[in-house]
C-alpha cells in the first residue's frame, strides 16, 4: 500500500492535550518530539546534542545545583518550573555570579499532561530570563505511574563572577550587619494555602523571583558583601543558624525589625507556625560592612526584587555558633535550627 | 490582628510586669497549667520580666506529653495495619511510644496521614470506602468538642469504617493530683484559657476552696500571661482563693454549652493513665456506650502493647511542677529533639522543648 502523499515518517504530532506514556521515555520518536516541541521550543535552544557549549570570558565562574519537589505543582504566585529556575538563579546570584546558563532535567510520571509540561516550560523560559540567563541543555525521564509525584526537576547553573569578593559565612566579621531584603514566610504559606486540606483561603502570593538584580544593585554599588544567603526550606532563622555555626559568630536579630505580611501572620497563628521558620523562595540575607549598611540598604531598596529591605540584625562575638532574637518585649531568647520539618500543633 | 497585637504590646508588658513588682512582697510559686503557656513563657522571656520573688513552674498541659506510651504503642500497631488509613495531628509524629513512632511507622509503609482537623479525616473515611479511617483523638477538653462531633457526623452519615482511638485528658483532675502531691510547692494556677473557654470556669471553684489556692483562667498572649500572674499574686498577697476570669474575651463562667451537649453524648468521663504521672481517677473522656461501636480499641483489639517509658525521662516530675528541664540529667546530651527520651522534648508544648528551643 502506498503512504498517502503529506506522510510525514518523523512526525507522529501525539503531542496535541494527551498525557504522557512510558513510551515517552523510550529514546525513539516520540521523547525527541516530547524534547523538541515541549522544552526546546519554550527555551529556545536545540535539542540536537546532549551538551551545549558557552563562551565565557577568564574569570571565576560558580556552579550549583537543586532538585524541586513541590505539591500542589502550581500555587499562587508561581509553579514547581519558576522554582526551579529562580533556586537555581538564586544561588548563582548568593555567589555574587552572573547567571549564566542552566540545565534542566525532568523525571516525568507517567500520565502528566503534556499541557501540563508546557505550562512548566513556559513558566520556566519566563524566569529564566527574569535572570538574563538561558537554559542551555536538559534532559527528560519518564518513571511508571505512581513512582513519582507529578513532575521532578532538577536543575544547574553556571554563572560568572565579575567582582574579587569572597562572598562566603567565613568572610563574616564581628560588628556586621545583617540586611533582609523584604518580608518572609510568604512562599510557604502561599504554598500551604494551596494545598486542598487546609480549609483556610488567603490570597498569599509565593515570593518566588530571581534576586540577581538586587546581588547586582548591591555590587555596582560597591559594596563589600561578606556573605550573602537565600532563604529557603526552614526559612530566616535556619540561615542565619548555619552563619553563626560555620562563621563562629554569634547573630542577634531583631524581632521587631523583620517585616512578616498580616496575612502570614495570621495564617501562621491559624497553624501553629513560626514565619521565622517558613520557607522563602524570593528573600536573602545579605552581611555587609557597618560602615556601608547604610548605602547597601538604599542599593537594595531601589530594586523591585528588594524594595523592602531593612537592617535586622547584627554579628557580635560573645556566643559564637549561637542565634540570639530580641524580642519585642526586649528579652533576648535563643533561636536554633529546628529539628526537622515544623509541625502544626494541636490547639 | 485584632485580639493578638494589643495583647503582645511591650508597653502593656512591661506595665504590667512593673505593676506585679508593685504587688509582691514575699515569695510566690505559680504554675501555668497548659503547654502553650509555658512557650509562651520561655519564647517571650516573660519570666525574666518578673520580680526574682516569682516562680514560675510548668504544668502538665500538653495533651501530646501526657498521652500514654501504651496508647501510642496501639496507635503504631493500629497504624501498621494495611487497610488502614491513620489521621492524626502533626504533633504525635515524633512522639516515641516503647519502640517506635509514627513518622518511622510511616517510613516503613504505613499510611499515616497528618489532618488539621478531625473532621477532615471523615471525609477521607467517606472517600475510601474500602479502608479503615482511624482518627487518633488526644487532647484536652479543648479539641473534645471537634474530636465529638466527627463521631457524630460519622454516624450521622452511616460511615462504619471511621474510628476513633480516644485518649483524652481533663484538667480538674490533673490540677487535684498536683495539689495533692506531697512534694508539691504550687500556691496559685493559671488556669488553662481555651480549655475553660470550653467547659466553663465553675468546676474550678471546688478546687480553690478545698485546697485554698487562688485559680486564674488565663490566656495564651504575653499580656494575658503577665495578668494572670498579677490577678494570681494579689489574691496572694491578701489572701483569697478565688476563681477570676482574665480571659473574658474567649471565656464565660458557663462555658460553651453546645459543645458541652455533644462532648456528653460521645464521650463519658473514665479513668486514665497520664504518662509520667500514673492513673488518675475519672481523668479522661472515652467513648460513650452510645457511640462504641466507633471505638478504634474494640475494632482492631486485643493489641499487645507493653508501654515502657524511659526509664531516665523525668518528664513526670517536670508536668507536676516538681523539676525543671535542666534538672534532667540527660537534657540536651541524650535526650534532644532527634533522640528523645519523654513526649517532653518533642511536642510543640512540651517544657523540655520549650527550653531546648530557646534557652540552649
Amino acid at each position: 500500500m502506498n503512504p498517502p502523499s503529506d506522510f510525514q515518517p518523523a512526525c507522529p504530532a501525539p503531542l496535541q492535550g494527551g498525557r504522557v506514556t512510558l513510551a515517552h521515555g523510550g529514546g525513539g520518536r516520540l521523547m525527541h518530539n516530547l524534547v523538541r516541541e515541549v522544552f526546546a521550543a519554550a527555551f529556545n535552544s536545540s535539542a540536537d546534542h546532549d551538551g551545549a557549549v558557552t563562551q565565557v570570558p577568564a574569570g571565576r565562574i560558580a556552579t550549583t545545583t537543586d532538585g524541586y519537589v513541590v505539591r500542589p505543582m502550581f500555587f499562587p504566585g508561581g509553579d514547581i518550573g519558576s522554582l526551579a529556575v529562580h533556586g537555581t538563579l538564586n544561588d548563582l546570584a548568593m555567589c555574587g555570579a552572573r547567571p549564566l546558563c542552566l540545565s534542566a532535567a525532568f523525571i516525568i510520571e507517567e500520565g502528566t499532561e503534556i499541557e501540563v509540561l508546557r505550562r512548566i516550560a513556559r513558566s520556566m523560559a519566563a524566569a529564566a530570563q527574569s535572570g538574563g540567563a538561558a537554559i542551555t541543555t536538559g534532559d527528560t525521564k519518564v518513571v511508571e505511574r505512581d513512582s513519582g509525584d507529578g513532575v521532578y526537576i532538577t536543575t544547574a547553573g553556571v554563572g560568572l563572577c565579575e567582582h574579587n569578593l569572597e562572598i562566603h559565612p567565613r568572610s563574616i566579621r564581628e560588628g556586621d550587619v545583617l540586611l533582609l531584603s523584604g518580608d518572609i514566610g510568604r512562599h510557604g504559606m502561599a504554598v500551604m494555602g494551596a494545598r486542598e486540606n487546609l480549609s483556610f483561603e488567603s490570597s498569599l502570593q509565593s515570593d518566588s523571583q530571581c534576586l540577581w538584580p538586587a546581588v547586582r544593585s548591591l555590587l555596582e554599588a560597591g559594596i563589600d558583601v561578606h556573605c550573602l544567603r537565600d532563604l529557603t526550606r526552614g526559612g530566616l532563622a535556619t540561615a542565619l543558624a548555619e552563619f553563626a555555626r560555620t562563621a563562629g559568630v554569634e547573630i542577634e536579630l531583631e524581632e521587631e525589625a523583620v517585616p512578616v505580611l498580616p496575612a502570614v501572620r495570621a495564617a501562621c497563628e491559624f497553624l501553629g507556625l513560626d514565619p521565622l521558620y517558613v520557607a522563602n523562595e524570593g528573600r536573602f540575607v545579605a552581611v555587609v560592612p557597618p560602615r556601608q549598611a547604610q548605602a547597601a540598604l538604599i542599593a537594595l531598596r531601589r530594586t523591585p526584587e528588594a524594595e523592602g529591605a531593612v537592617v535586622a540584625g547584627t554579628v557580635r562575638a560573645q556566643r559564637p555558633g549561637q542565634v540570639s532574637l530580641r524580642t519585642r518585649m526586649g528579652t533576648l531568647r535563643n533561636l536554633p535550627m529546628l529539628s526537622g520539618e515544623q509541625l502544626p500543633r494541636i490547639c | 490582628m485584632k485580639y493578638i497585637d494589643e495583647y503582645r504590646d511591650p508597653q502593656a508588658v512591661l506595665s504590667c510586669a512593673a505593676a506585679i513588682r508593685e504587688a509582691v512582697s514575699q515569695p510566690w510559686t505559680i504554675m501555668e497549667v497548659c503547654g502553650g503557656q509555658t512557650h509562651a513563657i520561655v519564647k517571650y522571656g516573660l519570666d525574666e520580666l518578673l520580680p526574682p520573688q516569682i516562680t514560675l513552674i510548668h504544668g502538665p498541659g500538653c495533651p501530646v506529653c501526657v498521652t500514654d506510651a501504651a496508647i501510642l504503642d496501639k496507635a503504631h500497631q493500629i497504624a501498621a495495619r494495611p487497610e488502614v488509613i491513620f489521621c492524626t495531628f502533626g504533633d504525635m509524629l515524633r512522639v516515641p511510644g516503647t519502640r517506635t513512632d509514627l513518622f518511622q511507622v510511616k517510613a516503613a509503609g504505613a499510611d499515616v496521614r497528618v489532618v488539621y482537623s478531625p473532621l477532615e479525616a471523615v471525609e477521607i473515611a467517606a472517600l475510601s470506602p474500602g479502608r479503615e479511617v482511624v482518627f487518633f483523638a488526644v487532647g484536652f477538653e479543648t479539641t473534645a468538642p471537634a474530636n465529638a462531633m466527627s463521631a457524630h457526623q460519622a454516624r450521622q452519615r452511616g460511615l462504619t469504617n471511621f474510628s476513633l482511638l480516644v485518649s483524652h485528658v481533663l484538667v480538674p483532675p490533673a490540677i487535684e493530683a498536683i495539689l495533692r502531691s506531697p512534694g508539691s510547692r504550687v500556691q496559685a494556677f493559671l488556669a488553662a484559657g481555651h480549655v475553660c473557654a470550653i467547659m466553663g470556669t465553675r468546676e474550678y471553684e471546688p478546687l480553690a476552696n478545698r485546697y485554698k489556692v487562688p485559680i486564674v483562667v488565663t490566656g495564651f498572649e504575653p499580656l494575658d500571661i503577665m495578668q494572670g500572674v498579677l490577678m494570681c499574686v494579689r489574691q496572694l498577697e491578701s489572701g483569697r482563693h478565688e476563681v477570676e476570669n482574665q480571659y473574658a474575651r474567649a471565656v464565660r463562667s458557663e462555658g460553651n454549652r453546645q459543645a458541652q451537649d455533644l462532648i456528653s453524648r460521645v464521650f463519658s468521663v473514665q479513668p486514665r493513665h497520664w504518662r509520667g504521672m500514673g492513673s488518675i481517677e475519672a481523668s479522661g473522656f472515652g467513648l460513650s456506650d452510645q457511640f462504641r461501636a466507633f471505638d478504634a480499641l474494640e475494632r482492631f483489639g486485643p493489641l499487645e502493647t507493653p508501654g515502657r517509658e524511659s526509664g531516665e525521662c523525668i518528664s513526670g516530675l517536670i508536668m507536676q511542677g516538681l523539676k525543671k528541664p535542666a534538672d534532667c540529667p540527660a537534657f540536651g546530651l541524650r535526650c534532644t529533639p532527634e533522640t528523645p527520651l519523654g513526649a517532653t522534648m518533642v511536642s510543640n508544648e512540651g517544657a523540655c522543648s520549650a527550653y531546648y528551643r530557646y534557652r540552649t
